[in-house]
């Protein structure tokens, strides 16, 4: 039996929300609830794109209150190795796809007294979750909202409706910008804050959460790299006895997928450490990419994460 | 997939006259915990589903003929001491989740015995060897006579501990415990997963609980896992407390070759781990099935093999189980039962 279980949904609804952004509906054929989930959570989707199947998280943004469908905003990028371009070009109204079961990498703390949010771009998508779980429950928070310009600004309408002014929203080209520091040193004892939006701003907040004296154990962010292109390259596999080629837009992950291999992963976005694989042999360089691995552990060589990382050099040996 | 059910609850105690018993279709059922004639502790999870038919694997949920009796026995241990259910503040959506996940499971495994009619939040839940007809609000505790975990876990057999995923760590926040081997939950409430087990001898050395908790925390939503422990208990008894050690502490010396074939038990705990949905907690049941020795002598592998476990035993696992006062004993009186031949592979009866 696989190890990664998958629903089978229908495409109900594909919605422009902005130059950059679409918004996916899912619901099962016969129209019964959805799994349940929690604030934060994401799903991965499968694409059948020609003869490669990509697999690619994403959060879900629609109210855990509501499973009768599941909704998820995807932003072009144009750079990337294809999921967002394949979401974008190919899939409309009505198309059969396959989902994962809600998987919670960034979940809200439920003790917490005070919940404070920052988001940045289409990193708003877990907090439109969250919002709509704390409403129900009831319990502080505060949603912090940076975005380039007014017209990418998603979802600043319906969120304004629903949360009133524990809405901030940040428009970069009106000369706005969010206080990181004014912010982070005058929340009340207990305050929890999580942050989604792009690396650099994942890690500045970190680092003034740091500097203001906030415990790790109260500092959430959600990040998933993305798997980078790369040069193709070989690699073995000790369990199975397969040698394993990866294409240049492919990640190992997805190449041992292509091979018939059943590996685990949830978050294929070197963050969640389900995919950690041992190196057997190695003579070459691993080029590490995930956040899961220390730095000792990348030095050892002794480690990899399959879902983002690379490799190049003569020969590969991981025990899968 | 649901059972047919001819299930013929028992009337039964376990406590002061011990009338338990099992019938011999219960006892071939039983989760036998040793894949092997030797134990050792180990990560020995697998996934919980598509179970064999005619096992207590069958469904993810099991009921079997001592529901009745198990549920009145809680019931009397509650009224003495309430503090055996708690759930602090921040766990009550996990007690819904709880209580979604025992009544869809029941009902769809045991449609004879059970059912539940949903229409938005509008929840309606029959028992019926219960004789229990609920109409209520799902999240609204005041429509509900205790609260969620309260209400759903009076009704289920086995203890069921609910768990807070943070920091990379599992708390025991809630839970309903008392059916337990020599625990507490009123001690062991609020600690993370290395706190709880922190008694266990030998395992943390061994590294197993490092990679347990990397392993439980990986469990998500429709990949249920489980897992099987064991200790042994004088007289049929479910509530083997710290808080009553004076009651059955003293029973572990009474132990006599005349009477261990159906005073001893090997109390097995089928103990499996759910991803909760709207919490991101997870669900840790600890179902308990007890076997006499004199029942397990009517499965000819199971009491060779016992046998053989119980003589390899590393000694210091044998004394944090509490099995000093009558290992001997048991020993004695299986060794009657083994012809020395090798058994064949896996647990499950010949």
């Amino acid at each position: 039996m696989s190890v990664n279980p998958m629903l089978d949904v229908i495409v109900t609804d594909v919605v422009e929300v902005n130059s950059l952004i679409k918004r996916f509906h899912f619901k099962l054929p016969d129209g019964s609830p959805l799994p349940a989930f929690s604030g934060g959570a994401h799903v991965v989707i499968e694409m059948q794109d020609g003869e490669q199947i990509r697999r690619t998280p994403y959060s879900l943004m629609s109210s855990p209150l509501d499973t009768s469908d599941y909704q998820i905003s995807i932003r072009r990028d144009d750079e990337g190795r294809g999921g967002s371009l394949y979401m974008h070009r190919e899939v409309s109204k009505g198309m059969k796809m396959r989902l994962s079961p809600p998987t919670n990498l960034f979940a809200l703390d439920n003790r917490s007294g005070k919940q404070l949010m920052i988001a940045g771009g289409i990193g708003i998508t877990p907090f439109l979750a969250q919002t709509a779980q704390m409403i129900a429950r009831g319990g502080a928070f505060e949603l912090h909202y940076g975005v380039r310009s007014r017209e990418l600004g998603s979802y600043i309408d319906e969120l304004g409706a629903r949360i009133g002014h524990r809405l901030h929203c940040y428009i970069g080209d009106e000369g706005q910008k969010i206080d990181f520091d004014g912010l982070l040193s005058s929340q009340p004892a207990g305050t929890h804050v999580y942050v989604c939006g792009p690396e650099p701003m994942i890690n500045h907040v970190l680092e003034r959460a740091k500097a203001n004296g906030w415990p790790d154990s109260h500092v959430h962010y959600e990040h998933f790299a993305k798997a980078p292109a790369g040069q193709p390259f070989t690699f073995e596999l000790k369990a199975s006895g397969k040698t394993i080629e990866v294409g240049e837009n492919q990640s190992m992950l997805e190449a041992m997928e292509a091979a018939g291999i059943d590996a685990p992963y949830l978050c294929r976005g070197g963050a969640c450490g389900h995919c950690e694989s041992d190196v057997i042999e190695v003579d070459g360089e691993v080029q590490h990419e995930d956040h899961w691995l220390d730095d000792d552990e990348k030095a050892s060589g002794k480690k990899i994460m399959p879902c983002v990382s690379r490799f190049c050099g003569k020969r590969l040996v991981i025990d899968r | 997939m649901s059972t047919a059910s001819k299930i013929e609850f028992r009337d039964e105690t376990f406590r002061d006259d011990f009338t338990f018993k099992n019938s011999p279709e219960t006892v071939l059922r039983a989760p036998f915990p040793f894949d092997n004639d030797e134990y050792m502790y180990a990560v020995n999870m697998e996934l919980h589903k598509d179970g064999k038919k005619g096992t207590a694997f069958e469904q993810p949920i099991d009921v079997d003929e001592h529901y009745l009796s198990e549920m009145h026995d809680r019931a009397l241990v509650l009224d003495e001491d309430p503090l055996r259910c708690q759930s602090l503040p921040h766990m009550t959506l996990a007690g819904w989740d709880t209580l979604e996940l025992l009544m869809v499971s029941k009902a769809e495994g045991y449609p004879d015995l059970f059912s539940l009619s949903r229409d938005g939040d509008n929840w309606h839940w029959i028992n019926r060897p219960m004789n229990i007809d609920q109409k209520f609000v799902f999240g609204d505790e005041t429509t509900l006579p205790y609260g969620p975990l309260e209400y759903i876990t009076r009704q289920a057999q086995g203890d069921f501990c609910v768990l807070d995923e943070r920091d990379g760590n599992l708390w025991m926040d809630a839970g309903m415990v008392t059916t337990q081997a020599d625990w507490s939950l009123d001690f062991d409430i609020g600690m993370n997963f290395f706190e709880w087990h922190a008694p266990v001898p030998l395992a943390h050395e061994k590294g197993i609980f490092k990679r347990a908790l990397k392993y439980l925390l990986a469990i998500q939503q429709s990949n249920p896992a489980r897992r099987l422990n064991w200790t042994m208990t004088v007289n049929p008894r479910l509530d083997t407390s710290p808080e009553h050690y004076h009651q059955w502490g003293p029973e572990n010396t009474h132990i006599t070759p005349e009477n261990v074939a159906d005073k001893l038990f090997l109390r097995i705990e089928l103990q499996s781990f759910w991803r909760l949905p709207r919490s991101n907690g997870m669900l840790f049941p600890i179902r308990c099935y007890m076997l006499s020795m004199r029942d397990l002598t009517t499965v000819p592998k199971w009491a060779k093999r016992f046998h053989r476990v119980l003589n390899t035993l590393p000694p210091e696992i044998g004394s944090y189980k509490g099995l000093d006062n009558f290992r001997q004993i048991a020993i004695d009186y299986l060794a009657n039962y083994d012809d020395g031949k090798d058994t064949s592979p896996g647990p499950f009866p010949d």
